[in-house]
């Protein structure tokens, strides 16, 4: 009987070019994906050792992290900042590697412009200083975050030396109900498996519900699988992905071979993998986290939990409500929140933003509350606008930016002051993340849209679409 | 880098579980394009009051744990975000072992990359470690990667698992780029079977 592969093993077995003896494998990477935050001291290190970059034809970059989400043009008024990004635009002229810059139509954040250009591709490997790669996996591509030493090895070398991690399935059963997003999935399997449930793994999802998820909802999962501990996370690619893929610029010119290659990268029936999970769908809910991790998650119709009734340890929990400001036992739509964000790689693609404006369209954002919709990139914000759907969110009280990281960390002006509350799409709930002393809750794009006007949490599945 | 073999030093705990790299070095700082410099900043909201000031009530902040090298943690230390500043900044504040019983992965690879050495010992190994630093003036530890095992001069021991490979860069204190390097040939002739998948940008 032959042997059976997942789609892990064969991307991986594909890529080693070779094992030295002691060491562990060299694994080849085929897009290398840069940004200006992780980046500026692996360029100066290739500067120092008199090295070129190997492969500047399989070396992406653009600015995402700091840059303003003020109307381009607008000078950076942080000098550190602006600093960092005049880093970037001279090694990228330097080393010749190609740059999508602040003022170009192609600008975005970087997990979200690898898939719109189609420069992400089933079966590759990529890699980017930056831990949310695993985004790029929903098009089963292995892809994963590096250090900034590990971004100066790709650079020099296109490879990596890589111990295979194991793998790990996570099988979702049944479909997602009605106002139950991707994004409710994902904070479902991390609060089941908990924040380092998958370390060392690879996830592969599959099921029927993934295999239901649009191409935006795929990436959603697959984007925060790093914060279940995973490596990577993939999906196999199917019809869905060729129809997202199709006509996209950087695609194979040899279009029909690509996609019969791109069949076969499917995990063989049967083939083993080291950990199983299941996930039953019906059971999931839109949830609001209400902790510092991305695992304290409860239904939106649901209490906090009572310290007791956490696994997790009880001075640690105490620790996570006096930073949220919160009570056990608090039903989880009393909870009203100061600031909206709706962005991030997590959730800034098109299809996010039409979500939040079919619950925002004819209604207006609560009085005391600031909403902000930064879209994933210029490409996002064009298509938006396309559809008017930025006439939807300025005509209910939204601010409508320009494309960026921006409040999902915080590196930009755009920040949590301290003890306020956020209801935000991102992926990190840490304490200080989106500023010190900032509150944050992740949730669905409809579900933050929802918080906005309705100054608190509110069950999305009872909403009064206009 | 430097090499790492036998490691005697003070200890320093932090024992809480799941500091991610946020905590360790907050998005400020990640602006600065130098290498150097990060210690100052390491913690910092919790080092630090929000005008600016070292907390005393902060474990680091503590005269005890002056100049201490050897830091005991907690699980899932330096899960979040991939930024190597992090380790930066543990490096440049004086720490050279890491102990704990789990690390994120993005972080631990980036230790061995900062001849920082990771060092995964047991939930109760950890957690009585934890507790003699805090209890014992002056609490140093030997890490000994030769043999891969730790004690103190109190009787503690205890033996920690580590790949070899991995090992062996730490002791070496070996420059990963130029190893790689010397397998162009095998790279070339990758490249030469793998045309580039993405039509010209
Ligand atoms: S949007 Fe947030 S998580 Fe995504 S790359 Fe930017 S900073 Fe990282």
């Amino acid at each position: 009987m032959a042997e059976k592969f997942t789609l892990f093993d064969k991307i991986w077995n594909e890529h080693v070019v070779c094992v030295p003896a002691g060491r562990l494998p060299l694994l080849y990477i085929d897009l290398h994906l840069v940004h200006e935050v992780t980046s500026p001291q692996a360029f100066e290190g290739l500067r120092v050792a008199g090295r070129r970059v190997r492969q500047p034809e399989r070396t992406v970059a653009t600015v995402d992290h700091n840059i303003p989400t003020e109307p381009r043009g607008t000078p950076i008024k942080d000098p550190i900042a602006a600093r960092q990004i005049g880093a970037l635009q001279q090694n990228c002229r330097d080393f010749g590697v190609p740059l999508f810059d602040m003022d170009s139509s192609e600008q975005g954040i970087v997990h979200v412009i690898g898939p719109e250009l189609g420069l992400t591709q089933p079966g590759m490997t990529i890699v980017c200083g930056d831990s949310h790669t695993s985004t790029h996996g929903a098009f089963g591509a292995l892809a994963f975050g590096i250090g900034t030493s590990e971004v100066e090895h790709v650079l020099a070398t296109q490879c990596l030396h890589q111990r295979k991690p194991k793998s790990m399935r996570i099988d979702v059963r049944g479909r997602l109900g009605e106002g139950v997003s991707a994004k409710d999935l994902a904070l479902g399997v991390i609060g089941q498996i908990g924040i380092d449930g998958a370390t060392g793994h690879v996830i592969e999802y599959t099921g029927e519900a993934v295999r239901g998820l649009s191409m935006e909802g795929r990436m959603t999962l697959c984007n925060m699988s790093i914060e279940a501990g995973a490596r990577a996370a993939m999906i196999a690619p199917d019809e869905t992905t060729f129809d997202y893929m199709k006509g996209r610029r950087f695609v194979p010119r040899d279009w029909d071979e690509a996609v019969v290659r791109w069949r076969a990268l499917a995990s063989d029936p049967g083939a083993a993998y080291d950990a199983t999970v299941e996930i039953d769908a019906s059971l999931l809910a839109p949830f609001v986290t209400w902790g510092t991790n991305p695992g304290m998650i409860a239904p939106v119709d649901g209490r906090i939990p009572e310290v007791s009734d956490l696994k997790a340890d009880r001075p640690a929990v105490e620790r996570m409500l006096e930073y949220m400001g919160l009570e056990p036992g608090t039903r989880i739509e009393d909870i009203s929140v100061d600031r909206v964000f709706i962005g991030s790689c997590t959730n800034s693609r098109l299809e996010d933003l039409r979500a939040a404006a079919r619950v925002a369209k004819g209604h207006r954002v609560a009085p005391k509350v600031r909403a902000m919709v930064v879209p994933g990139s210029q490409a996002v914000k064009h298509a938006a606008e396309q559809e008017g759907l930025h006439k939807i969110f300025l005509d209910s009280g939204f601010e409508w930016r320009e494309s960026g990281c921006s409040m999902c960390l915080g590196m930009n002006p755009d920040i949590l002051q301290p003890g306020e509350r956020c209801a935000s799409t991102s992926n990190r709930n840490f304490e200080g993340r989106q500023g010190r002393g900032g509150r944050t809750h992740l949730v669905s794009p409809m579900m933050a849209a929802a918080a906005a006007i309705a100054g608190h949490f509110t069950d999305i599945r009872n909403w009064r679409f206009r | 880098m430097k090499p790492i073999r036998i490691h005697k030093g003070r200890v320093a705990p932090l024992h809480r579980a799941n500091v991610d790299t946020d905590q360790i070095i907050p998005k400020q700082f990640l602006k600065r394009i130098e290498r150097t410099g990060f210690g100052e900043f390491l913690l910092f909201d919790w080092r630090r009051t929000s005008d600016g000031k070292h907390d005393p009530s902060f474990v680091l902040n503590h005269p005890r744990y002056a100049g201490a090298s050897v830091l005991v943690a907690g699980k899932n230390f330096g899960c979040g975000s991939s930024r190597e500043h992090a380790v930066w900044a543990l490096e440049d504040f004086g720490f050279r072992v890491l102990i704990a019983p789990s690390f994120a992965d993005i972080f631990a690879n980036n230790c061995v990359k900062n001849g920082v050495l990771t060092v995964v010992l047991s939930e109760d190994e950890v957690g009585e470690i934890a507790r003699r630093a805090a209890e014992i003036d002056d609490y140093e530890i030997t890490v000994d990667l030769e043999q891969c095992k730790v004690h103190d001069d109190h009787g503690l021991t205890a033996a920690f698992q580590i790949d070899e490979f991995t090992r062996h860069c730490l002791l070496e204190g070996l420059d990963d780029i130029g190893l790689t390097l010397q397998h162009e040939a095998e790279i070339a002739a990758y490249e030469a079977r793998h045309a580039a998948p993405i039509s010209p940008i």
